[in-house]
């Protein structure tokens, strides 16, 4: 399944030498191996598939797709920001 | 959900398939080569809301379609051996082989689980120590430094019962192959989002090149795939041909080298083997001689099996693009999800599972 869910990185640990993590998928909590993102902090997002996390989500990149597509005059409505407080998970 | 809702916006969506029926001005065919986008397209109904003329060809972006009939034979005949126990992921017990399927041997009493994630064959196998564990590691590029580093860590913690039954294929090749195939007649291509995670996007450069096909790296929710498609139309429109992004928040162009380090570690390319579609060189990975050892092929003397096909299945036309799955003689009928005739209808990635699951039962153009 190419198919990878995003979820918030919220522990870190090792296993075997290898970097594993819980990640928060909107309450559900899954651990996955972390080994190939090695730069990620608790509250990164990351993209999920069968048990691995694949890259970190660039959330400046994610801001920008949807900012490009609002001043192209095809998105009318603003990009509404995520609550600061972090409940828009 | 963060990262998700928002691409599913229908109104964002709405107004970009709105600017897409506005730049189109000639029908194209696009293709999308990843099931998941396959069953998001399906899922969501993108190809009837596409202006008329545009038209979305399914690729062989379903890994379980691709593997040949002789390696789920072989993967049945392991199974049955006594003392050991077969591990895949969910989709593969259902796709038949030339007699049965996995599920079935299972149910003869075989000892065949499921997994999320290639990691927990390691501790199966540490606690059977009398059994030997055998995964069925198919995949992509997406897959393959999960699989390889269930094989590293085997041989680090000195796991002597687990091996693997190897069948990953590469994306680049099989374009290749695809584009150089006379009746498969497409004009663009969208990228398989978290394949391009792991390899990035610069191996298609040279296709891009060779053949004038815009391609788009794209993601999965409705809003990606349709800014993909939008991206692709409007290079077609514009006349230009190059390897974009639309995918910006997970993939960037060198794609993830600690990934790419581990594949290179364990697996080796190879000529491959495509159901449906043939031998494509150089599209496979398989173990490195260092690895060998945990090749479930050289453990299993399962060789000589008699593969035999169903007559009636067309999945090699389907994986190719050039037949609908509703077009096919035996669909919802002969061939169901319950009682497949090939790997598609029953593959969690399968364009006819897609089609059949989507309730797309009649050939209609919007």
């Amino acid at each position: 399944m190419c198919l990878g869910i995003p979820g918030k990185i919220v522990e870190l640990y090792d296993v075997n030498g290898l970097r594993m993590g819980k990640i928060d998928f909107g309450g559900v909590v899954k651990e996955a191996c972390l080994a190939y993102v090695p730069d990620a902090q608790i509250g990164d997002y990351t993209i999920v598939h069968v048990g691995f996390a694949l890259n970190i989500i660039d959330e400046a990149e994610a801001r920008k797709s949807l900012e490009l597509l609002a001043e192209a005059g095809i998105i009318d409505e603003e990009f509404e920001s995520p609550p600061e407080d972090g409940s828009g998970v | 959900m963060k990262y998700i809702t928002e691409y599913r916006d229908a109104v964002r969506v709405r107004e970009v398939l709105d600017d897409i029926r506005q730049i189109t001005t000639r029908p194209w065919r696009l293709m999308e080569v990843c099931g998941g986008q396959t069953h998001s397209i399906i899922r969501h109904g993108i190809d009837q809301l596409l202006p008329p003329g545009v038209e979305m060809i399914h690729g062989p972006g379903c890994p379980v379609c691709v593997t040949p009939q002789q390696l789920i034979d072989q993967a049945i005949a392991i199974a049955s051996l006594p003392n050991t126990i077969m591990v895949s992921f969910g989709d593969m017990l259902r796709v038949p082989g030339s007699q049965k399927d996995l599920f079935q041997v299972k149910a003869e009493g075989g000892d065949v689980r499921v997994v999320y994630s290639p990691l927990e064959c390691l501790k199966i196998a540490q606690d059977n120590p009398d059994k030997e564990v055998i995964f069925f590691g198919v995949g992509f590029e997406t897959t393959a430094p999960a699989n390889a580093t269930a094989i590293f860590q085997a041989r680090q913690l000195g796991i002597p019962n687990f091996s693997m039954l190897v069948s990953h294929v590469r994306v680049p090749p099989a374009l290749d192959a695809l584009l150089s195939a006379p009746e498969v007649q497409v004009q663009g291509f969208l990228l398989a989002g978290h394949v391009c995670a792991i390899m990035g996007y610069w191996e298609y450069q040279p296709l891009v090149e060779k053949y004038h096909a815009p391609m788009v790296v794209t993601g999965f929710e409705p809003l990606d795939v349709v800014q993909g498609i939008h991206m692709v139309i409007r290079q077609l429109e514009q006349g230009r041909t190059a390897v974009e992004n639309a995918y910006a928040r997970v993939v960037v162009e060198e794609g993830n080298r600690p990934a790419m380090g581990i594949i290179n570690e364990v697996f080796e390319e190879c000529d491959r083997d495509w159901r449906g579609i043939g031998m494509i060189p150089r599209s496979g990975w398989t173990l490195k001689p260092a690895y060998a050892p945990f090749d479930a092929t050289r453990r299993f003397a399962v060789s000589h099996l008699q593969t035999q096909e169903s007559p009636l299945c067309r999945a090699g036309d389907v994986l190719k693009g050039v037949l609908k799955p509703n077009e096919c003689s035996t669909f919802g009928t002969l061939c169901t999800p319950r009682k497949p005739l090939g790997a598609p209808m029953v593959s969690s990635e399968g364009a006819c599972a897609a089609y059949y699951n989507f309730g797309r039962f009649e050939t209609v153009k919007s």
